[in-house]
């Protein structure tokens, strides 16, 4: 078992001092490697019935070099943090793969991967310790919105069946010795809601006290989460899951995205870690934000003091997570912020009752 | 963008238990309209709303899902939080797995014993939600105050210390029961519930209490009036006993005011088990009870002889409505189409208005009659265009352009930005007014949605100034591209200019000064001719007014804290004894006589609101002013008659007095006169002028003996209110007259301010007793010639919004009279005062004025509260750049 209640104090204690460092994505990287179906299947799924090419977390089982090489990229550049490479390792995602049935092992291989990286950059960097994140992604299946604009009382899956998926998956990461489970580019609070049962559950029966990071996705301009929530009504709403860090990650750059950090810094009583992506996409759905210009807006949010733990999304590299160390390297912490007690409801919009 | 309310209320028309019509619609499978009786609810004022499908014939579980499930896809309903109100455990956990948001479980307790309402209690917390516990063991369900509050307490412990439920999200249903039904041992179920909520609020931190309000007047059932009235009563009298929330139709709430007195004396005594013969009482009235009204005048009727185009322009010019309607109907026959009427004489009437308010010989409140009377006949010919419309399916507006109003988060006064829009609406502008306490995203949603022009802010607190940053920042960010008007009592040109103007760049923010300026800036901005020229020289003259600023703040440099500290005012309190109030603790006034109220009234002020500027009663006779203000003063007079007389007003107050003494800058307060325990601290803030004369730098804490000094001194504070006028101003505008709707809030305003002057005389003579000889008149008063003074928080002597929260806990002014605070700290009812009391003779008014980072720092440390936070709320006092 993980010592985790040591780590998330030893990560406190540290958050205290300096601005934490996130890895970037794994995806981006593992596009640039340019795989072909073959080395997707490697030798166990050489002969199986449909394309696995683009199903990146079943790298863990085909090809965990490449994957590890990527994490050790990343810790290279800085990352106090790696998640591990199993953003759709659900067995909802793995559907459309027909892969439902490998889920426990894509996570259970994929935390080990994570777990070999750090601790190796661990004993490299000692007084620099590594963590391993278990990323649980979202799924293409939502609880709050009805695929079917003429039923609107439709949905795709139930909760009980969102929960289960996220359950096994947190078995397999925790299994694997991940030191966190974060539930991240949450688009519909509701799935993470699921997530967070899940989790509750995974602790109670495996007597473990590991700690959740939850980072929700505003997906345009309009401010609010895919199923409609404002930041303020999306943290009411997860809150009871006493995470050990909320923010933001993917679907916007660090430019759109800061106002809604700052609405985050401004109500959430834990740290703040925040991962948006190089920039919005050009014409050619590409991400051409330099490392330089991401790390000074990300610096900017660090001098600000927004901002305990920061790292890239969709389209940010090695060189870009390297560059936003550097940049926030000598900027104080935010400090967490102690909220006032009061009721705090929530439905698309937030409620709290007067003290 | 918190929305915070004093009272929630919780509609209760999705529940099949209570409502036939509903249930009859999920019966019958009639979702669609099951789903318009949610948004009827959310648009009537629910904050929450409550979902509850019990019913023998159902499938409730399938029901609560389903129709949750179509809630969620409707956004104007499920922008509340739901309330999961069932009996049974697993319809709860079906809604529970169907609610994004963070709902309400309603409910759990202990009446299957401790293992199950633990069981469950862990479960509503997994799903993260906030629950209702009922005053029910096993016993059975509490009807006396004692059991109430033996099981509350009860499960209060066992959720916190066993649970570890969050204390904030429990909150108490200790049962409302029917009262009046007959049967003796009823008739004390109201008194039982409100003593319960008393003692849970009172031991039980942060939990909440709430109840189904329509219980307590099931033997009325078939007599709305009488129903609403208890209802309302027993709000009012739950409401000051703690009582956070209920479940209500919230279409059908009277206010306690409008209940009239034969029905209200016999209600009341009902709820509060006042007589033995209350129930028979309320029997008898609930049969005699009738409404009236009625209204005589006389005027000169000459003018009603000329043409028609005249007549209007007659009305119009001198605000009368008596004919408008059938001026208007006959304006109509003989135009060819409605819409002429309005561009036509209506217009040609209201450009005569429009030249004489710019020449400056209307006023504007005259201004504001004549909206009045152009409104209603609007109003008259609207049904006729919609007609037309339709008929021949045009779709044309002619307006001068479209102006989105709002009062920002947090704040809630709104009588200037009422007036700029009734203005604005003469000259033709399409006006979108949001009301008070906007959150950024209502207001940019709905400048969207409507495609507005311009977008104008408003505020009076400090506070407000950060939210309008915030909303200009939000609009650079959402990419806006039209202008935005700033306005209210705190703004200024020069905050406009350095915190406004550069966080918004894609267009122009404008600061308006008043009323009168507002039309003029709107039409420079919607002539095309104009508008460019026009924000380019605004952008001009605010970045130099910066530039200066910023050059300006380098000179004006702070004394240090010390520094200003050893320059502190020095009373010589060896040769004073500060006197003793009469009584320590709180004293609740219910109500209060508004007549002897009036003769307190400061009017100076009261012309101000309307821009008419000059001194009572002198104002009256000015040559240029004089007639407007007459008018004004006079239609005031009329006004006031109708508040004493129909009791719009309920004038409330609490004030107290506590053993205090001074340590540095703050003031102790203690818990009695031993002075051993420290209850509560109020921090002042000292002046930090380099002081080169001998002029102290004061802070509020030099009035008050330090503790060193071994003299037991006091403090005294106080809330006063006016009481809300939401309701009476709500129907005035619904009439189409905002005139009325003005002159309420201002003289609402007058009222409480004249209440906390009165009080203030009362402490001095009776309550503290310091100057029982003391005789002044008003005009005396309204000077201050007076001993004591009575600072603000929020005001000059004591610039921090926030220690309003410390007075307003001590005077426990939210249970006892119904003020409270918003999250800018801006008091609910907005026609209210606070302040703290000083005895000192040498006590003064001054302004603190810019204070340096040392003593922010030095500030937030003894506060406890983040030194950002501190900032923030400091921001307009800061003498450096944070």
């Amino acid at each position: 078992m993980r010592p985790y209640a040591d780590n998330v104090k030893y990560l406190q204690d540290e958050a205290l001092k300096r601005v934490l460092v996130f890895d970037g994505p794994r995806g981006t990287m593992i596009q640039q490697r340019q795989l072909s179906e073959e080395e997707f299947r490697g030798e166990r799924f050489k002969d199986y019935p449909t394309s696995l090419k683009g199903n990146n977390d079943l790298l863990n089982i085909t090809q965990p070099q490449i994957v590890e090489e990527i994490f050790s990229e990343y810790l290279d550049a800085g990352s106090d943090f790696v998640g591990t490479n199993t953003f759709n390792s659900t067995s909802i995602s793995q559907a459309d793969y027909g892969l439902e049935e490998i889920c426990y092992e894509l996570n259970f291989e994929g935390a080990k991967i994570a777990r070999r990286a750090a601790d190796a950059a661990t004993q490299k960097t000692p007084d620099k310790p590594r963590f391993v994140v278990g990323a649980m992604g979202p799924m293409s299946k939502t609880l709050s919105i009805s695929p079917d604009v003429n039923d609107p009382g439709y949905r795709a899956v139930t909760f009980d069946e969102v929960k289960a998926a996220y359950k096994e998956e947190a078995q397999g990461l925790v299994d694997g010795g991940v030191d966190f489970l974060a539930v991240e580019t949450v688009f519909d609070t509701l799935n993470c809601k699921a997530a967070i049962v899940a989790i509750d559950e995974v602790r109670e029966e495996k007597g473990i006290d590991i700690s959740i990071m939850v980072s929700g996705t505003i997906t345009d301009l309009s401010g609010r989460t895919l199923s409609g929530q404002t930041v303020e009504a999306f943290w009411n709403s997860i809150r009871h899951a006493k995470p050990f860090s909320v923010g933001l990650n993917c679907a916007l750059g660090a430019e759109e995205m800061r106002p809604h950090i700052v609405e985050f810094a401004r109500i959430a009583d834990c740290l703040i870690c925040t991962y948006p992506n190089a920039g919005l996409p050009n014409e050619f759905g590409e991400y051409d934000q330099t490392p330089e210009i991401m790390a000074e807006f990300l610096g900017e949010w660090a001098e600000s003091g927004l901002v305990n733990i920061v790292g890239g999304c969709c389209g940010s590299t090695p060189a870009h997570v390297k560059a936003i160390a550097e940049a926030v390297a000598d900027a104080a912490p935010r400090e967490r912020k102690s909220q006032i007690v009061t009721t705090r409801l929530a439905g698309l919009e937030p409620l709290a009752l007067p003290q | 963008m918190t929305s915070t309310a004093n009272f929630i209320n919780i509609g209760e028309r999705t529940n099949v238990t209570g409502s036939a019509k509903f249930k009859k619609l999920i019966l019958g499978d009639d979702y669609d309209a099951a789903l318009e009786v949610a948004r009827d609810q959310v648009e009537n004022g629910a904050q929450i709303i409550d979902v509850n499908m019990d019913e023998g014939m159902l499938d409730s579980k399938e029901a609560m899902e389903k129709f949750l499930k179509l809630i969620a896809s409707e956004p104007d309903i499920c922008r509340v939080p739901i309330m999961i109100d069932s009996s049974k455990w697993d319809i709860i956990e079906a809604g529970l797995k169907t609610v994004q948001g963070k709902a309400i479980v309603n409910s759990i307790s202990l009446k299957e014993g401790e293992e199950p309402f633990k069981h469950y209690a862990k479960l509503v917390r997994r799903y993260g939600a906030a629950v209702v516990v009922m005053a029910f063991d096993t016993d059975g369900q509490a009807d006396t105050a004692a059991r109430k509050y033996e099981i509350c307490e009860r499960s209060y412990r066992i959720l916190v210390d066993e649970v570890g439920f969050p204390p904030e999200d429990i909150i108490f249903d200790p049962n409302i029961f029917a009262v009046a039904t007959g049967i003796e041992e009823h008739n004390n179920y109201a008194v039982e519930f409100f003593e319960a909520a008393k003692q849970i609020k009172a031991n039980l931190p942060y939990a909440r209490v709430s109840g189904g309000l329509s219980n307590v007047s099931f033997s009325f059932r078939g007599n709305d009036p009488v129903r609403e009235a208890m209802h309302s009563v027993f709000l009012y009298h739950g409401i000051k006993a703690g009582l956070d929330m209920a479940i209500v139709n919230a279409g059908q709430l009277t206010i306690y005011d409008d209940i009239p007195p034969s029905l209200l004396e016999p209600v009341e005594d009902v709820i509060l088990n006042r007589r033995d013969d209350a129930t028979e009482r309320l029997l008898d009235a609930a049969e005699q009870y009738r409404g009236q009204g009625g209204q005589k005048r006389e005027v000169d009727l000459s003018w009603r002889e000329g043409p028609v185009q005249q007549r209007l322009t007659h009305a119009l010019v001198n605000g009368i409505t008596e004919y408008i309607v059938e001026d208007t109907e006959e304006a109509r026959a003989n135009a060819t189409r409605p819409l002429d009427v309005i561009e036509g004489p209506l217009m040609a009437g209201m450009d005569v208005v429009g030249d004489l308010f710019g020449s400056g010989k209307m006023f504007l409140p005259q201004v504001v009659k004549s909206a009045r009377v152009m409104k209603q006949s609007v109003a008259y010919l609207m049904p006729f265009m919609e007609k037309e419309k339709e008929e021949a399916g045009i779709t044309e507006d002619s307006n001068a352009g479209t102006i989105l109003l709002a009062t920002v988060k947090g704040d809630v006064h709104d009588i200037g930005k009422n007036i700029v829009g009734v203005v604005l609406q003469c000259n033709n502008y399409k006006i979108i007014d949001l009301g008070v306490m906007v959150p950024a995203a209502d207001i940019l949603a709905c400048a969207k949605e409507e495609n507005v022009d311009i977008i104008g802010l408003s505020g009076l607190i400090t506070p407000s100034l950060d939210e309008m940053v915030t909303v200009a920042s939000e609009m650079e960010r959402q990419g806006f591209d039209v202008p935005l008007l700033i306005g209210g009592a705190t703004t200024s040109k020069v905050h406009t200019a350095v915190k406004i103007d550069p966080t918004y760049r894609k267009n122009q923010t404008v600061y308006v000064t008043d009323a009168s300026r507002a039309v003029g800036v709107a039409s420079h901005i919607m002539n095309h001719e104009t508008r460019a020229e026009f924000l380019k020289e605004t952008r001009a003259e605010y970045e130099e007014m910066a530039r200066r600023h910023a050059q300006g703040k380098k000179q004006s440099a702070r004394a240090p804290l010390e520094q200003a500290r050893a320059n502190k005012y020095v009373v010589d309190w060896s040769s004073y004894q500060p006197p003793v109030p009469q009584f320590l603790g709180l004293k609740t006034f219910e109500t209060y006589d508004l007549a002897e109220l009036t003769r307190y009234i400061d009017w100076t002020p009261f012309f101000q609101t309307w821009e008419l500027v000059g001194k009572y009663p002198q104002i009256l006779d000015d040559a240029k002013i004089g007639e407007a203000a007459t008018q004004l003063y006079n239609d005031a007079q009329v006004m006031l008659q109708r508040i004493i007389g129909e009791q719009w007003l309920t004038p409330k107050a609490v004030i107290g007095f506590w053993p205090a003494n001074a340590r540095g800058d703050d003031i102790l307060l203690y818990a009695d006169e031993t002075r051993h325990e420290v209850a509560s601290i109020f921090h002042t803030l000292r002046q930090q002028m380099a002081r080169s004369s001998d002029r102290s730098n004061f802070a509020l804490a030099d009035f008050i003996a330090p503790e060193e000094t071994n003299t037991p001194d006091h403090l005294g504070g106080f809330v006063v209110t006016a009481g809300g006028v939401e309701e009476q101003v709500k129907r005035f505008k619904e009439a189409h007259d905002d005139y009325s709707a003005i002159l309420l809030q201002a003289l609402a305003d007058r009222f409480a301010e004249a209440f906390a002057e009165r009080m203030h005389e009362r402490a001095r003579k009776e309550f503290w007793a310091y100057a029982s000889e003391e005789a002044f008149d008003n005009e005396a008063l309204i000077k201050e010639s007076y001993q004591g003074i009575r600072p603000a928080p929020g005001y000059p002597a004591s610039p921090d919004h926030t220690e309003k929260r410390t007075l307003f806990r001590l005077l426990e002014s939210e249970q006892r009279i119904g003020v409270g605070l918003t999250e800018s700290c801006a008091m609910l009812p907005a026609s209210s005062v606070s302040g703290l009391y000083f005895s000192h003779p040498e006590s003064q008014y001054f302004g603190v004025g810019k204070i340096g980072k040392d003593q922010v720092e030095d500030y937030a440390k003894r506060k406890g509260v983040p030194f950002e936070e501190m900032e923030r709320w400091l921001r307009p006092n800061l003498g450096y750049e944070s």
